[in-house]
């Protein structure tokens, strides 16, 4: 470009505003987690001393936090399978399910509409979410309408009271996170299955394959880039449950802490507890360990490419 | 549609897959009357995801029409009637007003600023050459692997601090819309910097160059010719960032812990935990349908954008 005049004053004045913010309020305090978390700041004084490792240290034997780690590893391999292998299936047949008059494969009727339903809990808010489930799944007498339902047709021996029940918390967490996720994959999937060209289907059909074995030989391989992208963010937003956790079950994760995730322990320790140094090494442990999933889950799924010529 | 077992001769366009003529379909392998029962079993696995999905949501739209009352003794029921006193007990008694216009408040602030700004940096990275483009581009792509969560303990701080500021503190500490809203344009640069970034290399350079030979300064020519361009990049990045900031919970929970200065979903937060005692569950649902509203209305509008420009987020 022959625009040499006032291209370095054009260029700083063009940056700095979207710099500075990022840097004074996302980065400045990536970079302050680290040393808080060296420290035994309870965050209401000045008062801080380095103390090394020894927040890592009471990491390793809080029995409550082990809770809250196991509990989002459930979130992290849970979660993505069973959206993973949901919204593949709707997508599939919302994409390729359907026969025309001539036997060719077409979306099934009516996809356009399944897709704005299936991908409205998308756009709401985690709060909204986490509130109608906490009635979904509440007593009787107070909403819970899973329990008017089993009792309806006739299934009372199912009715429990849900969330009283430690050993169901992290299992709700899981159905109600899959249960707003599955329509945006089914909507992402979709736009990739969209782009199969239509002739591998029929023939495969003149072939006299059958639904599972063209959804297992040509629909799964033909999207599985898309696949792998989607399963690696699926799996960095599963291992956070904070919202779902802190509205469902409360900050303390639900009776006996059994629902406890990592985000809302830090969240605890944070605000509730005054204990910034030691939430701060939660923090870290998180990044830690999204770091880890974001490359197990890259290469977990690696395989061969498919190159359509 | 609910039927799973398809008599074998069925005819007639079944719901949930296109029907056709009997005698063709059994000339051609794979389209029998087998394949019509799939047809038919698919059909309504499909339904039954699209209830699981809509019924929550529309029995708390109906909730919100009843008394509570009706709410007690059959939560499953249809609402005699619309009960607005719901919505006006949620407005005003349980503050939900006053959340809706601090949640307005602070996403018009961060929804023009992150735009703005976003588009600033985004342009010169894409367009312009200069020692350390690449150091600062990925500064902020490197943002985008981060957890929130890690930040949050130093943000309340940084905020915090920021108040004790001379002069300016006053619009930058905690419980400010302001700061809650620069804290969103902080979070969402790193993806809207990608976004964008990738969107102005895709314009023309004949477009720009015929804007220079006009004699446009640098900044008219970002400001008249590049930034109207852009305006599908923009408008689908507009949608993304507006229900991130529409419906974040965990940043405002740190930043606004005063009351009165509570967002929507944060305010509905701490509802929904009181409700239990005060046993007004219907405003609680008119405040989830107020909550609900905007986000409708842009889903519906922008039905179509909005799918492709979340989706967008994982495919680039």
């Amino acid at each position: 470009m022959n625009m040499r005049h006032g291209k370095y004053p054009f260029i700083l004045a063009f940056l700095l505003p979207p710099v500075g913010i990022y840097a004074i309020y996302m980065l400045s305090p990536y970079v302050q987690a680290i040393y808080i978390s060296m420290t035994d700041w309870s965050g209401l004084t000045a008062a801080q001393t380095f103390i090394g490792f020894d927040n890592y240290v009471e990491m390793w034997n809080d029995d409550q936090l082990r809770k809250a780690l196991w509990n989002n590893l459930i979130l992290v391999l849970v979660v993505p399978v069973l959206t993973l292998l949901l919204g593949l299936f709707f997508a599939s047949m919302l994409n390729v399910g359907g026969r025309n008059r001539g036997g060719a494969v077409t979306g099934v009727r009516g996809s356009s509409i399944y897709k704005v339903v299936y991908f409205f809990p998308q756009v709401l808010s985690v709060a909204i979410i986490g509130i109608v489930f906490k009635y979904v799944f509440a007593p009787e007498n107070a909403g819970g309408i899973l329990n008017r339902v089993l009792g309806a047709v006739g299934l009372d021996g199912l009715q429990r009271l849900w969330l009283a029940e430690p050993n169901y918390l992290i299992w709700i967490i899981v159905l109600v996170m899959t249960w707003s996720f599955v329509g945006f994959y089914v909507v992402l999937f979709s736009a990739a299955m969209q782009s199969i060209p239509r002739d591998i289907y029929e023939a495969a059909l003149l072939d006299g394959s059958s639904r599972l074995t063209t959804f297992r030989k040509i629909t799964v391989p033909l999207v599985w880039d898309t696949v792998q992208v989607g399963w690696v963010y699926m799996a960095i937003q599963a291992m956070d449950g904070f919202a779902t956790v802190h509205i469902m079950l409360g900050i303390n994760g639900g009776v006996e802490g059994a629902g406890d995730v990592l985000g809302v322990a830090m969240y605890r320790e944070a605000f509730a507890e005054a204990d910034f140094g030691y939430a701060a090494a939660i923090g870290v442990l998180m990044l830690v360990l999204t770091m880890v999933v974001a490359v197990v889950f890259m290469r977990g799924l690696r395989r061969e490419r498919v190159e359509l010529a | 549609m609910t039927t799973t077992q398809a008599p074998p001769r069925v005819s007639g366009d079944g719901p949930g897959r296109g029907g056709g003529r009997r005698g063709r379909h059994d000339r051609l392998p794979g389209v029998g009357a087998g394949e019509k029962a799939v047809g038919l079993i698919n059909g309504g696995f499909l339904l039954l995801w699209g209830l699981i999905t809509a019924l929550p949501l529309l029995w708390a739209i109906l909730s919100s029409f009843k008394t509570n009352g009706e709410f007690r003794v059959d939560p499953l029921g249809l609402p005699s009637g619309v009960e607005w006193d719901n919505f006006s007990r949620a407005w005003s008694a349980a503050n939900i007003g006053q959340y809706f216009l601090n949640s307005v408040i602070v996403v018009s602030i961060s929804l023009t600023l992150t735009m703005l700004f976003g588009a600033m940096g985004a342009y010169v990275l894409a367009r312009y050459d200069f020692p350390g483009n690449r150091f600062v581009y990925y500064l902020f792509v490197g943002g985008l692997i981060l957890p929130v969560f890690l930040a949050l303990v130093p943000m309340f701080f940084v905020v915090r601090n920021l108040g004790s500021l001379p002069v300016i503190g006053q619009f930058l500490g905690l419980n400010s819309y302001l700061s809650l809203a620069l804290v969103y344009v902080a979070f969402s640069m790193p993806f809207t910097v990608f976004f964008l970034t990738a969107f102005f290399r895709t314009l023309p350079n004949s477009v720009a160059e015929a804007g220079i030979m006009d004699g446009c300064s640098h900044f008219s020519l970002f400001w008249k010719v590049m930034l109207p361009m852009a305006r599908p990049g923009m408008i689908s990045l507009a949608l993304f960032n507006f229900l991130g900031h529409w419906n974040q919970y965990v940043l405002p929970l740190v930043i606004m812990q005063d009351g009165d200065k509570r967002v929507l979903a944060q305010g509905l937060g701490t509802l929904a935990a009181n409700t239990g005692f005060r046993a007004d569950w219907t405003a609680l649902f008119a405040g989830l349908v107020i909550a609900l509203l905007p986000v409708l209305i842009v889903y519906i509008i922008f039905q179509k954008q909005v799918q492709a420009g979340l989706t967008a987020g994982v495919l680039k």
